[in-house]
């Protein structure tokens, strides 16, 4: 028997750095991958178990390997916000204190360099959340084009846990208390005894849940408080992958990459109306155009018939099996019961209910275009 | 009967002239939580070493390769509508399919349990 898709098999002679929880991860059963350049927990008891778990409970997710940024300007000259709204489609001038928002970093073809989350802390202070395994691009990107009054900090020194899950508040609430007067995409600084915590109401699961930016120092403490928590366990990547996927959100370097914009990538709701209007965001012509005339191709959900998963790389096939199209996600997803994926489609074929053929190691799958997220989002917005 | 096993981490039983297949133990362990088995035909004529069914787990797709040549008796219909049995009981009801031998000799390049047990502990 031979594995052909096992993360273990994408190791490069690089080296691999370890996070701070990584003795922790292995104490408690993890088994350990390489992501993003760092030795991840891939899965603890089994992803199946771990997935499931988070819809019902709460699961603790370890993101350290993603970039943590601040920006911070002086106070005279250009300043943070259009500093950052120059790399960006986000409106961040209208953008609340301790509020955040997703954003996209594109290039000057309105490619998509990263997807990130970023919140205003400060009138002069961004804090952003990039991926792992864009990070150092990102920021070499940035410093290029940010002017000298913004400096940006990468905090190194700090972990970022997520908590995911319908009773993530129950457990986090006995810990910090206040942490449940925040709605979805709302943040804040909060103190765990005596460590100073920054947390947001968001996540990457479609659940309710929070993300934790804590002191390298503290995070092993503050992990082993969570788990303690009877709704809480710890969850590996396997399960963060298959809980993403059915939520519909795209993960940077499979969904999205430069040769991929804000349009057909459906993510239209990022590009925001002053800054539409204004079409002063990286790509904005060519954005702006296929927001008006449509994408050649699209970024869509499909529900694959069977049981057996298709998964990245495979091709969306026209009915003479020419490639019109590729897979850039799929597999088994424990709470639809079935093998979902997203793939790029042509603006033809990408209305929910549409058959479409893949093909997938010479075999061909039949699969429906549908809506998406597959699982309904359940982010707490508030008591209504 | 007497049980034998590939470094590929198959096994096979062999009673007669029948080989029963499956992955070891050990296997299942490593895939993870299985989703979806393919198993070959009846009928289907398989040499030694052929990919002759497909597992995949929440994570990834895997060949699993015959142990044996021969020609393909059934493959286990339970496979089909609960796959999780490769995870519950790979080496009894998790059975990937039976094959009718053409070579007995090929099963004395194996591993018996002993050897496939020493082996397991050196990776």
């Amino acid at each position: 028997m031979m594995s052909d898709t096992l993360p273990d098999d994408e190791l490069e002679p690089i080296e691999i750095l370890t996070l701070p929880l990584d003795a922790w991860h292995r104490a408690k059963g993890g088994r350990m991958v390489e992501f993003a350049g760092y030795h991840m927990p891939v899965q603890y008891d089994g992803i199946m178990a771990e997935h499931l778990w988070t819809r019902e409970n709460a699961g603790l997710f370890d993101v350290s390997h993603m970039g943590q940024l601040t920006f911070t300007g002086t106070g005279t000259g250009p300043g943070v916000v259009p500093a950052l709204e120059a790399l960006m489609p986000a409106d961040i001038a209208g953008l609340a204190l301790n509020r955040a928002r997703y954003s996209l970093l594109l290039d000057d073809e309105g490619g998509i360099l990263d997807d990130l989350m970023l919140t205003r802390q400060a009138d002069e202070q961004v804090y952003m959340v990039v991926n792992g395994a864009t990070k150092y691009d990102d920021i070499g990107h940035m410093i290029e084009r940010l002017p000298d009054e913004v400096t940006l900090n990468l905090m190194e020194d700090h972990a970022l846990l997520a908590l995911q899950g319908p009773k993530a508040v129950d457990a986090l609430v006995r810990l910090i208390p206040g942490v449940e007067k925040m709605v979805f995409m709302q943040a804040g600084a909060f103190d765990w005894n005596g460590h100073a915590l920054w947390i947001s109401r968001s996540g990457y699961t479609g659940e309710d849940g929070f993300e934790i930016s804590v002191p390298g120092d503290a995070v092993e403490a503050l992990a082993d408080a969570l788990v303690a928590q009877p709704e809480v366990k710890p969850i590996g990547l396997g399960a963060r992958d298959s809980l993403r996927l059915e939520a519909g959100l795209p993960l940077y370097g499979h969904d999205l990459d430069p040769t991929t914009t804000p349009v057909m990538a459906d993510l239209g709701f990022a590009l925001f109306k002053r800054r539409r209007e204004a079409g002063d965001f990286p790509g904005a012509a060519r954005i702006l155009a296929e927001r008006e005339g449509g994408a050649a191709t699209k970024r869509v959900g499909l529900l694959v018939d069977g049981r057996q998963p298709v998964r990245e790389g495979a091709a969306v096939v026209d009915a003479a099996g020419a490639a019109i199209g590729r897979v850039t996600s799929g597999g088994f997803a424990p709470s639809v019961g079935a093998p979902i994926a997203m793939a790029y489609v042509p603006a033809a074929l990408a209305a929910p209910g549409t058959a479409v053929q893949l093909s997938q190691r010479g075999k061909v799958h039949h699969a429906t275009v549908a809506a998406m997220p597959f699982v309904p989002h359940r982010y707490f917005r508030g008591v209504k | 009967m007497s049980r034998y096993f590939t470094e590929d981490h198959e096994w096979i039983d062999v009673d007669g002239d029948i080989g029963t297949v499956g992955i070891s133990d050990y296997a299942q362990g490593q895939l993870g939580d299985i989703v979806f088995v393919e198993v070959p035909d009846d009928g289907r004529r398989i040499a030694k070493g052929d990919e002759a069914a497909v597992v995949e787990s929440v994570k990834a797709a895997s060949d699993v390769y015959s142990p044996a040549s021969g020609t393909v008796l059934e493959g286990n219909p339970a496979l089909v509508d609960d796959p999780s049995l490769v995870n519950s009981d790979p080496e009894g009801e998790g059975w990937f399919f039976k094959i009718t031998l053409s070579d007995p000799a090929e099963l004395e390049e194996l591993m018996d349990e002993t050897a496939y047990a020493a082996f397991v502990a050196k990776l």
